[in-house]
Formats: structure tokens, sequence, C-alpha cells
């Protein structure tokens, strides 16, 4: 290998925050050649980003401190340079593209003002960053090149906004372009058209590409080599093959253990009764129909999946069977009894046996209620327990149950991390003993570690309570570990369902199986093996 | 940095820290805390002790110059026209001018609170006719209002709350229901719909509980507001009358002797400020003290002044 | 965009309308013009005489009936006071109000908008800190009071500037310096709060990566975002302007609209108070209406 492009040596960060200091990271180094791709693989709070933005000079000092190291470009310490010298770096030389390309987006100017000021602030001149810019929209797949450049963001898709990022970022042929966790918002198939873009774009102009993702597939699909950090340092680096085949770290080895899609397919029990009901439910906003006819039936003891892209109608669905949204027709009996026109009365006693866990418990929980509060409330609505002495004996058997310790019981929600929040979401839902858990993407916002412990969390209850679990994701790997029956939805229509086996396997539907086409496995022999299936086809 | 998530702090009591010591741990702010208490205590124990000794004339007092001791420490920061004991005074004054705002505050949030949470929580038209009432008093000129107001039932201390309570209502009005408008699409309050929790919960168990401490901070800063507002009123003549005496007041009484003691009007304005600075900087503390997600700011050792 | 100010004419017009009808009966419950106009020994028939001159003997609601078929005819009615018709006396007392309101407020935006913004881009250092406590002690001074004390040390003390009236333009510098200092101090509090929020967002770090400069960084990508919440506090203290700064006009004799309206109201002078008070509201209804059209060019997402 020839001499590195850029490298990072020894970097230690510290965060001297409120709490006393954080070892962001602690000795890291990797480095880049012309042509490569590495990505840096990690969880929330590993520190995967720091570095990246410490060769961008995006640190804020303080908090942040560099206690150590050295980031080496073109002969030059980066840490050493003057602020001018490292400004004049920053997008000439090294680009950056993030994740949400919404809020990284200045949303009062247009994007053709924000792609030509790549150039402009560097002193070229605008008629020549004009011309560059139509060239690089185009290139990036953006219809109408012209008149996209007088738009603002909010008037893109997400995934042409991350494009829109991209061609900025290409303007000045930068030597390195650093992606923080550029798909994660996305959608799949999406996803993929932007990683292959990058791809191309990489093929193109030679340049190094340095991937932050928290997801092993992204690793597998497009990186050469790879990093994996965890708690501020580098636990394992190597070839993407080689680390996922002969992980020698325990963290890595954990990790991909914990990648979802590869456990047993769940089998539906054909003789367990049926609880709800639900025909040709409609829901319109305006002119926007969210649902179409939309039918499905669930079992006790089942545990059924909805699985779509943003917009496909899929948390429409689980709000109207909640009542959050009244149906505009249709019906959905619940035992017998229809949801839809059930009267309040009626409704606060079946709210009993329906309980929710929301996608993000932070924003579910409220901040200003503790733990015992929280798990206490649906009592006091529901007028269960009365016996106001044993409802702390009870709450620390459901913190229990969820792996969550007795002197957690006085603390509030902010306390705790991600995944102990959706484990208390978890323990309020069943304090009511609810016979259906709706989950609206109830595990997308968590580490693919917690993620797995709560998957297995949930089929415990499953199995020991005979709860039933609508669960509506957009993740395949973790519903295929956890349904017994999947629907698929597009544009607000079912257009496939079945067994988990026979979705995954013999999908019948082109869109089923273009959604499975873009699932990323973490192995990367799988993801060659598809690319080869795709260039031949 | 969206990384580094501090997810388990390590020593924290599980209460969550206590008011007083964040107070402490915040110097400006525990001084304004210190200097309002005190203001407080004159305001309440004042016309009581020192009653007599604010309204006793000495005319060879007159216009007595400031920084001495010759008289007595009561004549320490001068005399007015009429020989009273400025100190005394201004003590005596407090009385009136923190009762008027305390008043007019506490009346105004009540009523523009309620109105808001259920503008904010009820539908569009019961909102649009509460906000529509809003904007008419919004766009009154309060302080002409208020002179013509007064004018008519005649300058008195509930009339004066009353007026200035009106024209303060849309202010906790607006704030309310913005911040109902937005926490009722919160999905903890989602969660609590689909437990099954009543309206009357909903409103006064997850939303109200988040409302407050804005609403408590605006009323600090609100305090200040009125004050001045109070005390404009009384410059212009409209306001408390004597024998009740506010800063407002002592300032417009010590107007005509500008050129020959200014201490008459300076004494009671300066008062005015740092009672009105007083409650900025408590309400800046309390806008990170009362928010849990943003508390730990204080409980550092260290306080960066953000 | 025409749909909106057509709402807020409407909505305008409505509050208009009460504001009339309040102002009208209230100050008819001020007492009777007639006592204070005429000298003290007047005969009960002189006063008689002139309540019928001016229309005060009539029943109220004909009073009230006739004002408001006059001002359809734009006829705001005549100035007891001034024998004038009460519209010229509003507008040239607008014409001292406006220019002095426009001067202070133009003083107040680009000093606040600047100091604020350098302060969030600085934030917890010497400077910030500065225009922290500035801007903390600006915002809780009460007005009467700083002129005073500014007549004392200024005109008193130093003898710079005259202590009342207007002629030359010494005469203003105090009236804007007084005026400046509060509207200055809540106005650069948002700016600098506005800004420190607008700093963190993540675009900003999206053009620190671009190599985009750092004076640019703050007066052009940031500061049009940070500016939203910031125009409606410049809104709200520019409408306070608007409508007179009673107790500075007043203080330092200055003949603006302020001072006239509450001369008219001590005076009883109905018709003047009622005129003045209209056309505040049409100058802070097309302010309003300014304030949307700037909404609508900073932000194209409320454009769209």
């Amino acid at each position: 290998m020839s001499e590195p492009l850029l490298s990072v040596r020894n970097l230690s960060v510290d965060f001297h925050t409120a709490r006393g200091t954080v070892h962001a990271v602690k000795n890291v180094s990797w480095s880049i050649s012309r042509g490569e791709t590495l990505a840096i693989l990690g969880e929330s709070g590993s520190g995967k980003s720091v570095s990246a933005n410490a060769v961008m000079n995006l640190l804020d000092i303080p908090p942040a401190e560099i206690v150590s190291g050295e980031i080496f470009y073109d002969g030059k310490d980066l840490l050493k340079v003057d602020y001018e010298t490292h400004r004049a770096l920053n997008g000439k030389k090294i680009a950056m593209i993030f994740q949400d390309p919404l809020g990284h987006l200045n949303p009062v100017y247009t994007v053709g003002w924000q792609i030509v000021e790549m150039m402009t602030a560097h002193g070229r001149p605008a008629d020549m960053a004009r011309v560059r810019a139509l060239e690089l929209i185009s290139r990036v797949g953006i219809p109408e090149p012209e008149k996209a450049m007088g738009k603002y963001p909010h008037q893109f898709s997400g995934g042409q906004r991350q494009r829109l990022m991209i061609a900025m970022a290409l303007m000045l042929k930068p030597d390195i372009l650093i992606a923080d966790e550029p798909t994660t918002a996305l959608d799949v198939t999406i996803q993929a058209e932007v990683l292959s873009l990058l791809k191309e774009l990489q093929a193109e102009t030679g340049m190094a590409l340095v991937l932050i993702t928290h997801d092993l597939g992204v690793v597998a699909e497009i990186a050469d080599r790879v990093v994996v950090m965890n708690k501020g340092e580098i636990v394992e680096a190597g070839e993407t093959r080689e680390v996922y085949h002969n992980p020698r770290h325990a963290y890595t080895r954990k990790l991909i253990d914990a990648a979802p899609g590869k456990g047993d397919i769940k089998l539906l029990d054909p003789a367990a009764p049926l609880l709800l009901d639900a025909k040709k439910l409609n829901k319109t906003y305006g002119n926007f129909a969210a649902l179409k006819d939309v039918s499905l039936t669930l079992a006790r003891g089942q545990n059924l999946a909805v699985v779509g892209e943003s917009g496909s109608g899929k948390s429409t669905l689980a709000r109207t069977l909640l009542r959050l949204e009244v149906a505009d027709n249709g019906e959905a009996l619940w035992k017998g009894r229809d949801l839809i026109s059930m009267a309040a009365r009626e409704l606060l006693g079946v709210r009993r046996e329906i309980q929710m866990v929301f996608q993000d418990p932070t924003q579910s929980l409220n901040p200003r209620m503790s733990v015992y509060q929280l798990i206490a409330e649906g009592w006091d609505i529901h007028r269960l327990m009365q016996d106001k002495t044993k409802r702390r004996a009870k709450v620390i058997e459901l913190l229990e149950q969820v792996g969550l310790s007795p002197e957690h019981v006085d603390r509030y929600p902010h306390q705790f991390s991600g995944g102990q929040r959706q484990r208390i979401a978890i323990a309020r839902a069943l304090a009511l003993e609810p016979e259906l858990i709706i989950c609206d993407e109830a595990v997308s916002a968590l580490d693919v570690s917690i993620q797995a412990q709560v998957i297995a969390l949930l089929d415990g209850l499953r199995q020991r309570l005979g709860i039933s679990f609508l669960f509506i994701a957009h993740d395949l790997g973790v519903v295929r570990d956890f349904a017994d029956t999947v629907i698929v939805m597009k544009s607000g229509e079912i257009v496939e369902r079945g067994p988990t086996a026979q979705i995954f396997e013999a999908p019948q539907h082109p869109y089923t199986q273009r959604l499975l086409a873009a699932n990323l496995d973490p192995d990367p022999d799988v993801q060659a093996q598809r690319r080869a299936t795709l260039t031949d086809a | 940095m969206a990384d580094i998530s501090i997810a388990k702090p390590a020593a924290e009591t599980a209460r969550g820290p206590n008011l007083l010591s964040m107070l402490w741990r915040d110097k400006l702010a525990f001084v304004s805390a210190v200097v309002l208490l005190l203001i407080v205590l004159f305001a309440i124990f004042g016309p009581t002790f020192l009653g007599d000794l604010a309204t006793k004339q000495n005319l060879r007092g007159r216009n007595f110059p400031p920084f001495s001791f010759e008289r007595g420490w009561e004549f320490f920061l001068g005399g007015d026209s009429l020989g009273r004991p400025m100190l005394a005074r201004m003590i005596v004054a407090a009385h009136s001018t923190i009762l008027i705002a305390a008043g007019t505050v506490l009346s105004a949030m009540i009523v523009g609170a309620g109105l808001g949470l259920v503008a904010g929580y009820m539908g569009k038209t019961t909102s649009q006719v509460i906000m529509r009432l809003a904007d008419v008093i919004m766009s009154f000129p309060s302080l002409l209002i208020a002179v013509v107001v007064l004018y008519v039932l005649g300058p008195s201390i509930p009339n004066m709350i009353l007026v200035l309570a009106i024209t303060r209502i849309p202010i906790y009005l607006r704030t309310t229901r913005a911040e109902v408008l937005e926490v009722r699409e919160r999905m903890f309050v989602q969660a609590a719909t689909v437990m099954g929790a009543s309206h009357a919960r909903i409103i006064l168990r997850h939303i109200l509980p988040v409302v407050a401490p804005t609403l408590v901070t605006i009323a600090t800063l609100d305090f200040a507001f009125v004050m001045l507002a109070e005390s404009s009123l009384s410059f212009l003549g409209i306001g408390v009358q004597p024998p009740d005496i506010t800063w407002g007041l002592m300032v417009a009484q010590g107007r005509p002797y500008l050129s020959t003691a200014w201490w008459l009007a300076f004494w009671p304005g300066l008062m005015i400020v740092i009672t009105a600075l007083s409650l900025n900087l408590l309400s800046n503390w309390m806008r990170v003290a009362l928010d849990p997600a943003q508390r730990w700011r204080l409980e550092a050792r260290k306080t960066k002044n953000v | 965009m025409t749909k909106m100010i057509g709402q807020r004419a409407i909505a305008s017009l409505l509050s208009l309308l009460g504001l009339m009808v309040l102002v009208f009966f209230l100050s008819r419950l001020t007492g009777d013009p007639a006592v204070l106009f005429l000298p003290i020994d007047a005969t009960e028939e002189m006063k008689q005489q002139f309540r019928a001159l001016h229309g005060l003997d009539l029943p109220l609601i004909e009073q009230f009936a006739r004002y408001v078929w006059d001002l359809l005819h734009f006829d705001f009615g005549e100035s007891l006071r001034k024998a004038r018709p009460a519209i010229d006396v509003v507008l040239e007392a607008y014409a001292w109000t406006l220019p002095l309101a426009l001067i202070t407020m133009g003083l107040v935006i680009t000093t606040a908008i600047v100091l604020g913004s350098l302060a969030a881009f600085n934030v917890g250092g010497f400077f910030d800190r500065l225009v922290s406590i500035v801007s903390l002690v600006g915002a809780s001074a009460p007005d009467f009071w700083i002129a005073i004390v500014a007549i004392v040390v200024f005109s008193i003390g130093l003898g710079w500037v005259p202590t009342s009236g207007v002629g030359t333009p010494l005469h203003w510098v105090l009236p804007i310096a007084v005026l400046f200092i509060r509207p200055f101090g809540l106005v650069v509090q948002v700016v600098r709060g506005s800004m420190l929020s607008a700093l963190s967002a993540p675009f900003v770090k999206t053009a620190r990566a671009k190599g985009v400069k750092n004076l640019p960084l703050i007066f052009v990508h940031t500061l049009r975002n940070g500016m939203l919440p910031v125009i409606t506090v410049i809104g709200d203290q520019a409408a306070a302007l608007l409508n007179g700064a009673v107790i500075v006009e007043t203080i330092f004799g200055f003949p603006g609209v302020g001072k006239l309206m509450i001369d008219s109201i001590l005076q009883r002078d109905f018709n003047v108070v009622l005129a003045a008070i209209m056309v505040t509201a049409v100058a802070i209804f097309i302010m309003n209406i300014l304030i949307d059209i700037a909404y609508g060019l900073l932000d194209p997402r409320i454009r769209h």
C-alpha cells in the first residue's frame, strides 16, 4: 500500500462536561489511502464521529479538548496548522456529508446557492461554480438541474437532499469525502441507491471515502476496511471480510451476533383464537390517502409485523387501531366489538387491553414524572391496584420483569439510557396487563446490541404472558427475528401478506422483492454476491 | 456532540438536586434571590415598623443631602422636600409597589394560563374566539387605555391591579397556548391518551407541569415589566395617589427638585432598577433550573455562564 | 400572502372598532369638557351653549352615531383645545413621533443584531458577559428615571444638550438615547438567545465543513435563521414606539403623538384622542404587514 493520504495517529479527545470529563476517544489511530473506503463502525456513545470531526476542525473547543495525537494530511499536522489554513482545506481537499440532510442544509437559502457557495467560499468565480453545480446536480440524479438550483431544501425528498449534499461535497473534487451516517435517516431502497451512487462517484474521482456508521450492513456493502470502536477506543481494525468472519475482539463478536435477521423463523399457532379483525379501513388527509382498504386479523399470542417505508401508512394504521385517529370508514372488531365506532366509555375499558410502545422513549415518557409515577399512572386511570401500599412492590416487580432494578423506581427518564427508557415504557405497558401491545418502531431508535435485548425481552413476554404484538417496523432483519406473520405496506395499501418464512424466502410482490434486495446483509460475502447478481441482471 | 451520550450519570441523587444548592452555585442568581427576599421583607414589614418614621415631617431636614449620619441612619440617603427620611420612605414604598405588581402578575397569570390551556387543548372555534380577544387587547395601546380607565374609575390600588392585569393577560395566554399546542402533540401525551387518560388528567398531570416552569419564568420577568408600568402611571400622576407611595411616585415627586436635590428622584429609581434587574437575573436562572433536561448545567461544580 | 394580509386587515379592523367604541364611551365618562374649557365663573348658560356647539348635549348613542357617520366621510371632528381639525393636529404630532421612532428602531436593530450575534458566537467570553450585563440593566431601567438622570447629568451638569423642546438636532439626542435603552436591552437578549440556538444548528456544521469564513458564517448562514424570533420582538417594540413614547415625550417636551394623547385625555379633547388612536392603529397595522412580509422574505418555508 502506498503512503496514506490521511492518517490519524494516537488521537485522544476529552469532553469537559458539567458532570466531569468524558474521554470521548482514546488513542485512536487510522489512516486511509486514495481510492479506498474505510468504515468507522460503532454504536452511539462509541466516539465514532469524534476523530472525523477533529479532522474537519468541527469540535467545539471547549468543551472538547484534544489531549494528544496528530492528524497528518499532505505532510502537515492538521491539529497544529492555523485556523485559516485549516479552513482553506475544508471542503476543498476534505469534504464531509452528514446524516439528516434536511437539518444540515440551510433552510433559508436555495440549494443552488449553497452548492455554488462551496466554490465561491474558496475564491472561485460564481459563474464557473454554477456550471459545475449544474453538472454535478444532474450527475447525482436530480431531474431538471436548472430548476432544482432555485428550490429550497424542504422542497426535496430525503434521498434527493442527500444526493444534493453529495453534489455539494464534490464541487471542488476533494481528495477525501467523510460521510457521517449518510443513509441512516433514509428508507432501505433509497439507502441502497445512495450507497451505490457514492461508490460510482468514488470510482470516477478516485477519492478516499471515510464512512461513519452503526450499521454492519452498510459496512458489508461498501467498505474495504473497517475499524470497530467501542467506548472511545478502537477495539478491532482490518479488512471488512476478515473482521466479519474472524472477529478477534469480544465486542466485535457481540456486535455481529446481535445483527438481526439470523434467528429461527417463528410459526403462527393456527389454533389461537381471534382477537382483532379489521376490515377495509380507510383514512385520508385532504387528498392524501394514508390507508386504502386495509384489512388484517390478529390472533391471541400472534406477532404480526407491518413492514413498509416512510409514507406507507403503517403508523397511521397503528394510530387508527388505537383511536388516536378516526378512520373514515371500515371497522376494527376487537373481541367482536368495533373499535372505530365504540363509545368513549366502552373505549376506556379497551384502552387497558391494548397498550402501545412508541418509537422514541425519550419522548413517550413524561420527563417530569418519576418511573414510579409513570408506571402507576395507568392504575389511577383504570382504578386498579387501589391498595396503594402494594403498588410500589408491583412497580418493582415490573421493573425486574423488564430487566431494570428496584433502585430505579424514583428516578426520572433523563437519568436513563435509551435502551433502559424503552424498558420503562414496556413496563408501563405491562402494568395494565394488556392483551395486545402495539409497537410503533419500538426498537428502531436503539443500538443494535440493545435492539437484540429488547426484542428478546418482548418475545419472552409473549411466551410467558400470551400477549399479542402488532409490530410496526421498517427494519426487515428485526421483523424476521420477531414476527410470525408479516404484512407489507406501500402507499397506504397492503401489497403482500403471509407467514414470515414465505415473505422472506419466496416473496411474490415485486415491491417486497425490491425491499428484500435493498436490505443490507451484515455479511460482506452475501452483499458481494448480491451485487454480482444485480450486475448480471 | 450527539455521539457522546452521558447516559448513566455516576453520582446523582434519586430525587434530583436541591433547588437551593443549585441557586447557591449561580452566584448572580443567588444574589438576586437575596435582594428580592429583602425587598419582600421590606414590603411586608416596612409599613408596620417604619410607617410613622416615613411620614414624620421635619422642616429642618428638608432636602437634607445624603451620605451623612448627622441626623441618624434614616437620613443616610437624604431627606425629601418635607424633611422625611428617604431611606424609611423607600422601604415603606416597597409595600405598594410589590403589592400592585404581585397582584397584577398573579391575576393575569391565573386568568391567562387558564384561558391558554383551554384555547390550546380545545377545538378550533373556542381557540379562535379566545385568540381574537387576546389580539384585540394586544392591539390596544396599553398605557393609554390604562390612563383612560384609571381616569374614569379613579386611581386606586385595586383599580390599578385590574387595569394592568387585563393588559398582561395576553402574554400568559399566548405563551400557554403555544406551549400547549406543542406539548399536546408530544408522544407522552399520546401515550397517556392511549392509556385512557381523561382530558382533565392530561391537562393537569401532563401538560400543566410542562408548561408551568415557562409560566413561572415569564411571570418573574413580567413582574419587572408590571413594576415599570406601574411606576410610569404613578409618574404621570394617574397611578398611586398620596398618602400611598410607590417608588414610581417618589421619582415623580422628586422631579421638581432635580437641579437642587437629585437624590429625591435618584434613589427610588435605583430601587426599581435593582429589583427589575434581580427579577431578570432570577428569571434567566429559572429557565435552566426548572427544566430537568437542562438542570445538570447547574449541578456542575464549575458553572459556565451560558 | 394577499389572503393573509386580507385576514389581518379584517382582524385589525374589528379590533379597531372595538377600541373606538371603548375609547369613545370611556372618554365621555371622564367628565364634562365644558368645565375644563370655559372659565371657572362661566354661567350654566354658557356651558350649555358650549355643549350644544360641540354636540355634547345629545344622548351618548346619538353622539356616537354622528361620530361614526362623520368618520365614514373621513371627518375626525374638531379639536376642542386647538379649534382645528383633530386629524391635522394628530398628523402634525406624527410628523415628530415617526422620525423619532424610526431613528430609534433603526439604531436598536443594527446595534442589537451586531452585538447580540457577536456575543452568541463568543458565548461565555468577556464580550458576551459584557453584552449580557449591559442588556439586562438596560431592560430593567424605567425610562422616566433614565430620562431624569440623563437630564441631571448631561443637561444640568455638563450642559451638553438642551433639557427639553425641539428645534436643533441636539434636542433629539437625549430622547433617542433614552428611548433606545430598553428596546435595545430586550432585543439584544433575544438576538443572543436565538443566535445561540441557530449557531448550534446542523447546517452551521455543514458550513464550517465547507470552509466558510467566520463572518459570513455568522451574518449570512446563521443570522437569517436566527432572525425569525427577533422580528417578533422588534415588532412589539416598534409598536410601542409608534404608540408614542408618552413619558419620554412628556419629560423632554417633545411634541409627539404620545404627549398629544396624554394632554388630550387630561383635557377631555375627545376627538383628538380618538383620531390619534385610529391613526396609530393604522400605523401599527402597516408595520405588522411589513413584518409579515419580512418573515416571508427571510424564510422560504413560510412563503411556500
